[in-house]
């Protein structure tokens, strides 16, 4: 496991910008794959600002439970809710959703047929029709935020995993959205490359974005997330502050998955 | 004891590659004469190259291009008996189609090549692609004459699908506008062509003279079958490839259906279907042209082959470029658009172009059911008293030009590959 070591007091975060306002509520939610049921009973809400990194082992539902916050995969029980909007079988809900969730695949997805710029414009021109030109003057906003504005012109396959893996990030802030869904956004990067995407990240925690991530970085989240989630097997094991769930962690599943994780 | 503490300085500066491993010595060595065998093998090639030429050549050096029968050509040399295609080189052309009016399908065959240009160039101005969509009905009027009210009419039907599609689009979503696109073009097509256009005639006739179906010929029939073929096949095949891949079951099912009975059946059966048995089945005194129907059967056969070849594509795209789409609110048809249809096609550009070439050769089987295409038309001139006996002059000009056309075919898909690779 490599551990990117980030300065937990450097990171300029203020931890009390969490507002009243639920913005993603979960209720009794199960999924099932065919006849696996891979998401139990799931109760989960996240407040407009709050920050939850989720952890877990490989198939305890981490990434599912995430991709159902934009219908990425569909629930077959409970409820949920985004924005106001309940996540049913009805497209324009469901577009609605997505136009204000953005998401960061572990794979980046970047489209390898258009070039940087257009990766990101193409979304905001197509779904919030937004004139070509100021959507290129976003689009370059954002790609002079994750300091890569040079690479514009460019194919993602010239850049490097890190890099893309910023592209990815801008191009889902071009949709201007009001919650951010990270999918392993490290785990397919070389070593060296894991810090410039995770200061990207911190960057935009400091600007107070609502943002749930699935990562095993636990530096990033000792210093970013405002809680901590453990999925094991389907369920929600555990969740605390950072703090409390590092060192006082209860759950045996927990203790065993941080001593794997973190001991050498 | 030795010191294993190892730090470089100085970066080795770079040094040209030795003198045998670059340039024409260089590529002789490696591609030539690598080896023994090899070399052995460069000789023995070259041998047969030479030996090929030396027996070959004279056939050409000795041709003949001026005679009247084969029999005056033997007796003016011994070499190729070109002169047959000199003498029927309009009818290998045209078929029967009147002298006088060859000035209609070489207009057609040239204004072909400016619709082809925004197609296929990308510097052309995109303003250019509404003369393509012209086009179909500038090519029919040239080639089979007539009112000029008949294709415009029919044309204006498409104009009606397109405006039905972009309101519909805006009421009830993409799939219902084009069905609904459909079903109007369809309508209109069916019911209002022929009142409107015979009323436009009525009053105001303007046109060419006629040219029937069966005076068409030669490499121009070859080449209306097979671009209406290619240029049809094209959008049904990727329709089909997507419906196949559809959630909704009916579609799928039918999809399926379709592209498996077509890629069942050999393409002769379709088209002795064509011509004999639709006769049947449709009401009689209806006439329903016979090289409508060869290209309505060739454009089917070829459609289901481009759906798997397009469905291949699709197959290759990685699951992630679908989920980006979907997480960025893309809906269906804009993620098909923008993002799985530019890759898939991509992709599938070396097995499109093989079925565009494959289809575009397929059209000498019209000659099974009469159709005066080349290989046709090489049957009766070789079945003329003056011309019996003569094989590969006459094979060898028609193979000469599919040639040219399919390599051209296969030099272009080459190229687009190549301007549209962006991985590095």
């Amino acid at each position: 496991m490599s551990e990117v070591e980030i300065d937990v007091e450097a990171v300029n975060i203020s931890k009390m910008q969490i507002s009243d306002e639920v913005v993603i509520q979960i209720s009794n939610m199960n999924k099932w794959f065919g006849e696996f049921h891979v998401l139990r009973d799931i109760n989960l809400q996240v407040n407009r600002g709050e920050r939850i990194v989720v952890c877990g082992p490989s198939g305890s539902g981490k990434s599912t439970l995430i991709r159902c916050i934009n219908r990425l995969e569909e629930h077959q029980k409970g409820q949920i809710i985004v924005d106001g909007t309940e996540l049913t079988s009805d497209l324009k809900n469901i577009d609605k959703v997505r136009r204000e969730v953005g998401m960061v695949f572990q794979h980046f997805n970047l489209f390898p047929h258009l070039t940087i710029l257009e990766n990101c414009t193409l979304a905001p021109i197509w779904v919030r029709k937004t004139p070509k030109k100021e959507a290129e003057e976003v689009a370059m906003h954002f790609l002079e935020k994750v300091k890569i504005p040079e690479q514009a012109l460019k194919y993602p396959g010239q850049l490097s995993g890190g890099q893309q893996q910023r592209v990815a990030i801008a191009r889902s802030l071009c949709m201007k959205p009001r919650i951010m869904l990270f999918d392993e956004p490290t785990s397919a990067l070389d070593p060296e490359m894991i810090k410039e995407v995770l200061d990207t990240m911190i960057q935009l925690a400091e600007e107070g974005m609502t943002m749930i991530c699935v990562t095993h970085e636990m530096g990033f989240a000792q210093a970013v997330a405002h809680r901590v989630i453990f999925m094991d097997a389907g369920q929600i094991v555990e969740q605390n502050v950072p703090k409390e769930f590092f060192n006082n962690p209860q759950n045996e599943r927990t203790k065993l998955f941080l001593s794997q994780i973190l001991g050498h | 004891m030795s010191n294993l503490s190892y730090v470089r300085t100085e970066i080795l500066p770079e040094q040209p590659a030795p003198a045998g491993e670059v340039g024409v010595v260089g590529w002789l060595r490696h591609n030539l004469f690598s080896g023994v065998y090899n070399s052995v093998l460069t000789f023995v090639s070259l041998a047969v190259i030479i030996f090929l030429g030396y027996e070959i050549l004279p056939w050409f050096t000795n041709s003949t291009w001026n005679a009247s029968s084969l029999s005056e050509c033997r007796e003016i040399a011994d070499g190729a008996c070109f002169a047959v295609i000199n003498e029927r080189f309009n009818q290998l052309m045209f078929g029967f189609y009147p002298n006088d009016l060859y000035w209609r399908p070489v207009l057609a065959f040239v204004l072909l090549l400016v619709a082809l240009a925004p197609v296929l160039i990308d510097t052309v101005p995109k303003k250019f692609l509404l003369f393509t969509l012209v086009y179909p009905a500038i090519m029919y009027l040239l080639i089979w004459g007539g009112s000029i009210w008949g294709p415009v009419v029919a044309l204006a039907g498409l104009g009606l699908g397109v405006a039905v599609f972009v309101y519909a689009d805006k009421l009830a979503g993409t799939l219902a506008a084009i069905i609904a696109a459909v079903v109007a073009m369809l309508l209109w097509w069916l019911y209002a062509v022929v009142p409107v256009s015979d009323l436009l005639i009525n009053n105001v006739d303007i046109g060419f003279q006629k040219v029937r179906s069966d005076q068409l010929g030669g490499f121009m029939l070859s080449i209306i079958i097979g671009l209406t073929g290619i240029a049809l096949s094209f959008p049904i095949g990727i329709i089909l490839a997507l419906g196949r891949q559809s959630d909704m079951p009916i579609v799928k099912v039918m999809c399926v259906g379709f592209i498996e009975f077509i890629r069942g059946v050999p393409l002769i059966t379709l088209l002795f279907t064509a011509s004999l048995l639709l006769g049947y089945f449709l009401p009689k005194g209806t006439t329903f042209d016979i090289v409508l129907r060869v290209m309505i059967m060739v454009t089917l056969f070829a459609s289901a082959y481009m759906a798997e070849v397009i469905r291949g594509g699709l197959a290759a795209l990685p699951r992630g470029q679908y989920e980006a789409a979907d997480a960025l609110g893309l809906n269906y048809w804009q993620a098909q658009r923008q993002i799985i249809m530019p890759q898939a096609l991509k992709i599938s550009i070396p097995g499109i172009v093989s079925t565009f070439i494959g289809l575009f050769k397929d059209t000498t089987l019209v000659s099974i059911i009469g159709l005066l295409d080349p290989i046709g038309l090489s049957t009766s001139i070789r079945a003329n008293q003056a011309w019996n006996g003569i094989i590969w002059e006459l094979y060898g000009f028609i193979a000469l030009i599919f040639f040219i056309f399919c390599f051209s075919m296969s030099r272009y898909s080459m190229y687009l590959e190549r301007k549209l690779k962006t991985g590095h």
